[in-house]
């Protein structure tokens, strides 16, 4: 996604995408704005957990631990203190980023596997800690009746404002990530998951590398907390369950780790199959376990680098068929 | 005074129960380098089978416990062979799979045996509380406790004296030389597994006089195990058993003196571990 790339079919691409996203709400019913509220929150989280987990190489099982602390944490200081909004967002952001510090400081005491169940443990011990501290979070009950901010005057309990609120939160999200996976920084951050070992030899702060990306993608996990509490207005314990930490890192994954669209697609498919399937069954744990074994097993690429590699084959395909006709189109 | 006689007992007792769980974590972690996260939903499966087996067909506990073991046994064996296998190598595509089938188990339990606790009767025998010089020890707990030491030793000797254990040592320590040597790593694997899910079924049975059988059981004691074995050191016995106990300590006497934090408390031993022996007070190798 470098300016260079950019041909003039893709600008084209890019102002069609733009232009229907601008274009919804005033074509579409509330539900279906509010769907996509949803998925530019997941796709906020999908893209942040995809920093780690397909350009840092480290898998994170407790990416929800983010998402629900900064959630708790605008709740709690909205109902209990009575702060106003403009105050609240940034200590949650940032309180949850130093939390990200020291999670990261003790997850990465390991990495591959070991990353992997310190990340599920650490996560689990605060999912317990949000059912059972009943005197700040509610525990079961969840804590509720938090309203939506208002910044300059514009009202976000109003689902079209929301909406427009969420996508220029998204758009700001990844164009940051991808400023960030684009940078020097981020090629040594993919220098770091392919080869380590050469990494450290060139002089590289392995670990230090992977520490800043663990901050950074705590950081956006937060924002995507925040935006979560403001969307439904509601916080409980399952928000930050393995459930929850699941669902985003299934988004990554189907939509391909390690680039930028695959989150995207990734978290909006998770987001449609939820809404979609919980609307007729309400075996959403059982699917959300057999759609990661099914990806896992049979498309561990994701449904984005897949296509892409299809379609460079249908075109390559094409090329060759052209060049043995000479160019020619068959009547 | 009895609030500390119980509570130790307590605390000694979500050990063994804990080692259960975690011996047979740690065994197929070593072996396999397979972060096995199905098994806390063993552990549920299996307390759910032992309780229906007592309901249906035989109403004694310690039976229940072996032909629930053996179900959970013929289960995982059944998905090493069939799931894991086909992804051998991949190391993070199999813990994904363990996810997902963990979630897949998790909500066939609630689908069968429904939301509320299904509680599991204490064996006749071990009803009365025994009276040691005016305390009181629940007997079942005193139980758990000797079974789970019992099995340690047990697996110390399968592990450290039999061809079997050889075997498996041979393949936690150089995988590729024990096959050159002719060890049949492939069925090693299945056994392992076999074994390890066996071990969190009869855990989750045993513990259901303790413990009953209750959807989310899985997802309270997973993190538990996972402590244990960071803890303890992945692939060791010895460091699961001490972790366990330590685990089994912290966690009680947390619930008992600051319920609200309890939570919080795991943190500490693991985080002081962490910090100053990344591999696990036994672990040979880091995970």
């Amino acid at each position: 996604m470098t300016a260079g790339v950019l041909d003039k079919t893709k600008l084209a691409w890019w102002a069609v995408l733009a232009a229907a996203l601008v274009a919804v709400p005033f074509l579409m019913g509330d539900f279906y704005i509010n769907l996509l509220s949803q998925i530019f929150i997941a796709v906020i989280f999908a893209a942040s957990l995809n920093m780690l987990v397909g350009y840092g190489g480290l898998t994170s099982l407790g990416h929800a631990s983010y998402l629900g602390v900064a959630a708790y944490m605008s709740a709690w200081l909205f109902l209990k203190m009575g702060w106003s909004h403009l105050v609240i967002a940034p200590i949650a952001i940032i309180g949850t980023t130093l939390m990200a510090c020291a999670f990261g400081w003790i997850a990465l005491r390991a990495t591959g596997l070991g990353f992997m169940m310190l990340t599920l443990a650490l996560s689990q011990v605060l999912w317990g800690l949000a059912y059972r501290w009943v005197g700040v979070t509610d525990g079961d009950n969840g804590l509720r009746g938090l309203t939506r901010p208002a910044p300059f005057g514009i009202d976000l309990e109003n689902t079209t404002a929301f909406y427009f609120f969420a996508l220029i939160v998204t758009v700001v999200a990844l164009a940051m990530i991808s400023r960030f996976v684009h940078s020097p920084f981020g090629a040594a951050l993919k220098g770091t998951r392919d080869q380590p070992r050469r990494m450290s030899a060139l002089g590289h702060n392995v670990w230090m590398i992977r520490w800043l990306t663990f901050v950074y993608s705590g950081f956006w996990g937060a924002v995507a907390g925040v935006m979560f509490v403001y969307y439904n207005k509601y916080i409980h314990p399952t928000s930050m369950a393995l459930t929850s930490s699941a669902e985003g890192l299934l988004g990554v994954i189907a939509g391909g780790s390690g680039t930028l669209a695959g989150p995207v697609v990734g978290a909006a498919i998770v987001v449609l199959l939820k809404n979609y399937v919980s609307g007729y069954v309400e075996r959403w744990n059982m699917l959300l376990g057999f759609v990661f074994v099914f990806i896992v097993i049979f498309m561990p690429e994701g449904l984005v680098p897949g296509m892409h590699r299809l379609w460079n084959k249908l075109r390559a395909r094409k090329a060759v068929r052209d060049s043995n006709t000479g160019g020619r189109e068959k009547a | 005074m009895q609030f500390w006689v119980i509570q130790t007992l307590n605390s000694l007792s979500l050990g063994g129960l804990l080692f259960l769980l975690s011996s047979g974590f740690s065994l197929i972690f070593g072996l396999m380098r397979i972060a096995n996260l199905t098994h806390g939903a063993f552990f549920m499966l299996g307390a759910y089978i032992g309780i229906t087996i007592m309901k249906n067909w035989v109403p004694n506990l310690w039976l229940a416990t072996l032909l629930g073991g053996a179900v959970i046994a013929v289960i995982g064996g059944i998905f090493e062979r069939f799931v894991l296998r086909p992804l051998a190598g991949n190391s993070q595509g199999q813990v994904l799979v363990t996810l997902g089938v963990s979630l897949i188990i998790a909500d066939l339990c609630l689908i069968v045996w429904g939301g509320d606790p299904i509680p599991i009767p204490t064996p006749e025998s071990l009803r009365t509380p025994l009276r040691v010089m005016n305390f009181m020890f629940p007997a079942y707990r005193l139980a758990v406790v000797l079974i789970a030491i019992g099995t340690a030793i047990g697996l110390y000797f399968l592990i450290e004296r039999t061809r079997l254990g050889a075997m498996i040592r041979a393949g936690v320590d150089d995988m590729q030389m024990a096959r050159g040597v002719g060890i049949p790593v492939s069925r090693l694997f299945t056994t392992v597994f076999c074994l390890g899910a066996a071990l969190a079924g009869m855990g989750g049975i045993i513990g259901g006089p303790i413990l009953s059988a209750y959807p989310g059981l899985d997802a309270d004691m997973l993190p538990l195990a996972l402590i244990v074995v960071i803890l303890g050191g992945v692939g060791s016995l010895v460091g699961a058993f001490v972790g366990s106990f330590i685990i089994g300590f912290v966690y009680t006497f947390g619930i008992a003196l600051l319920p609200d934090l309890a939570y919080v408390i795991l943190f500490l031993p693991m985080i002081i571990v962490i910090a100053f022996r990344p591999r696990g007070l036994f672990g040979k190798v880091s995970a």
